[in-house]
């Protein structure tokens, strides 16, 4: 308890304008940025693999496992940011056991489970099943094991069998796209239906969401295939790249159609919000969100990749544009989830004053654990590539 | 491996599809055993509240506040955090008074030092001062509470009575109701980590009294009462005065009523 209070005094001083007392303190910190962070790029993730097979994009088909890898690989480590954020964690299972059916954060928990069991684990298992009984053949302990318990000690490798993998996929896919925008959209309804907080309440927010998850979900896979690549010694396939470049580019114009939609929405309506909102904008949220958010995640790598379909370039030097733009909007996308959740708590509802945030280091809402809990899904999925290898040389034929 | 396959065919032989179903839906029930154990928890505060002979079916709560008749003492601040055990720090508040100040130029200077808890300070401001008057804060019991439609474990709800309450035991911390609280009045308590508010005092109206604001008030700028009963004080006061409620815009129809409130306030 004494450990609150001594965070929230020196706040008192930095308070500008006036705000209710109980909102000095900001409830939803660092953690909860990561939250819609991990989410997004699940979805993202998952949509990239959906495209190779619902629309039989052959470019980007070396990316098809690694993708859905990565996405199991963040959907597991998604639910430990709100799980580590609650005052009462043991207590969670209560959403679960005795949901309140009208809250959209108690819904969460059926959204995600029903993404994680019946659509990526099914697709998963389904893809992988006629390798996993083919490589255990070959395998001996551990490995063996271990690749029969996760097929499940499934056998049949029969023509019949393997053609209904296909099928069942494909059904697993259709039925998966919407589910991912399930997903991610539903965590920008958890936002986006505040009606108490103008920054947050908008019918734009859960398709905002969903537009900055996948370009943020392109740009990881992306990474992680160039950063896997070298590593195997394998070469980078710059058509595959260019083709995920160019979803990348497509989808950030949406993305960024959308967010200046909003904002010149917010301009022009001029509601009783809008004197705060501007000062949040122009003063607190400057850097973040003009700067980081608006430029470098995204005018500097939407210029950059423009910039590279509009000259001819050689191989290296794509790359490296390449990488560093899917970088760059790593950190912008970032900071539009670090701009929506603290920018949202750091003006009154009174609207007639700005607090500050301050986060801590230590302790369970410290940035020592944010850290670890970014840095676990990619832990889990050197894990996973080391179990279920994605690489396309690995597929028995 | 032979004894899975040994399980599996056991499993093919005895238990058809019929019977698995017919064996599987009533074992879900068994998913609901937490609820009843908790119900159980519940009950005893029920028999509290019936052992005072208080049937809450037969109250309709809520509060009026004559913004003309606060003198900003705070004494209504210092007898909340007294009765309900509110932290002492300046960062948590059942009740609250705002003070307004309006200058010549139309700018308006709002502040609550403590949430008034030592009254204001008489410091002089440069300007000269058109107008101020102070504005009593408290949780303001909506009809149409946004708290209770968010929360996900169904913690916080609404009694028969009108009062919005928060079962603390049963609060998980997620703090989604302090989000969409349009007016500040929830905070999470730094010892029990569970969502906060005023209560209207429930374990005072229970027993017939009022709440400790409203009796510490030396100015009757609270009344308390009930709304659908006409004998009631503060029908008369409903009656008898121009009435506004905050933020009406956000169709959360609040059980506070203010008399005589400006437009400066929020």
């Amino acid at each position: 308890m004494n450990e609150i209070i001594e965070h929230l005094y020196p706040l008192l001083r930095e308070i500008t304008g006036y705000i209710y007392p109980n909102e000095i303190e900001l409830h939803w910190g660092l953690l909860v940025v990561i939250y819609p962070y991990l989410t997004g790029l699940v979805a993202g993730a998952f949509i990239l693999a959906s495209l190779v097979k619902v629309f039989n994009v052959k470019e980007v088909q070396a990316t098809y496992r690694i993708s859905l890898l990565t996405a199991l690989a963040f959907l597991l480590v998604a639910p430990l940011p709100l799980l580590a954020h609650l005052g009462h964690p043991e207590k969670s299972l209560a959403i679960f056991l005795t949901p309140n059916t009208s809250s959209a954060m108690a819904m969460f928990g059926f959204v995600y489970a029903w993404y994680l069991m019946a659509v990526l684990l099914l697709e998963i298992w389904l893809d992988y099943r006629k390798d996993l009984i083919i490589w255990a053949r070959n395998e001996t302990g551990i490995r063996r094991w271990l690749h029969r318990i996760i097929s499940l000690f499934s056998g049949d490798t029969s023509d019949r069998a393997i053609n209904f993998d296909k099928k069942a996929i494909k059904t697993v896919t259709i039925i998966g796209i919407p589910s991912a925008f399930l997903l991610h959209g539903y965590v920008g309804f958890i936002f986006g239906s505040v009606k108490a907080n103008p920054w947050w309440s908008s019918v734009l927010m859960p398709i905002v969401f969903l537009f900055s998850a996948i370009v943020s979900g392109i740009a990881l896979v992306l990474l992680i295939y160039m950063i896997v690549m070298p590593i195997r010694g394998k070469q980078i396939d710059m058509k595959c790249l260019d083709k995920m470049a160019s979803y990348l580019f497509y989808t950030m114009i949406i993305d960024f159609s959308l967010e200046t939609l909003d904002f010149i929405h917010r301009i022009y309506e001029s509601e009783e919000s809008i004197k705060i909102l501007a000062a949040l904008v122009s003063g607190k949220l400057f850097v973040s969100l003009i700067v980081v958010q608006l430029l470098m995640g995204m005018i500097i790598p939407l210029g950059l990749i423009a910039a590279i379909k509009m000259f001819k370039t050689p191989d290296e030097l794509r790359k490296l544009i390449y990488f560093v733009a899917a970088l760059l909007v790593q950190v912008g996308i970032f900071s539009t989830r670090w701009n929506v959740v603290i920018g949202g708590q750091l003006f009154s509802k009174s609207f007639g004053g700005l607090t500050v945030y301050k986060m801590t280091f230590l302790g369970l809402e410290g940035l020592l654990v944010s850290i670890a809990i970014l840095v676990l899904p990619l832990f889990i999925l050197y894990i996973l590539f080391k179990i279920l290898p994605p690489w396309e040389e690995m597929r028995a034929t | 491996m032979n004894l899975l396959k040994q399980l599996m065919n056991k499993s093919n032989e005895n238990v058809g599809r019929r019977e698995f179903v017919k064996k599987f839906l009533p074992s879900l029930i068994t998913l609901l055993i937490p609820k009843f154990l908790l119900a159980e928890e519940k009950k005893k505060d029920i028999t509290w509240i019936l052992s005072n002979d208080y049937r809450p079916n037969e109250h309709y709560w809520a509060m009026g506040i004559d913004i003309s008749k606060c003198i900003g003492c705070g004494r209504c601040v210092e007898a909340c955090k007294s009765e309900n055990n509110v932290p002492d720090e300046p960062f948590f508040f059942r009740t609250w008074v705002e003070r307004y100040r309006i200058l010549e130029d139309g700018e308006t200077i709002v502040d609550s030092p403590n949430g008034a808890m030592n009254s204001f300070n008489n410091e002089p401001l440069e300007e000269n001062i058109i107008r101020s008057f102070f504005v009593p804060k408290i949780c303001n019991q909506c009809d149409n509470p946004p708290c209770v439609q968010v929360c996900p474990v169904g913690a916080t709800f609404k009694t028969p009575d009108g009062v919005v309450l928060v079962d603390s035991e049963y609060c998980i911390g997620c703090r989604y109701c302090i989000q969409a609280c349009p007016y500040g009045a929830r905070f999470l308590h730094p010892e029990t980590r569970a969502a906060e508010k005023c209560t209207f005092c429930y374990h005072r109206i229970v027993e017939g009294k009022v709440p400790a604001c409203v009796e510490a008030c030396p100015t009757q700028a609270r009344i308390f009462g009930e709304i659908k009963k006409k004998a009631s004080p503060l029908v008369r006061f409903l009656r008898l005065n121009k009435i506004s409620v905050l933020k009406p815009y956000l169709n959360t129809e609040p059980k506070v009523y203010y008399a005589n409130l400006d437009m400066e306030v929020r």
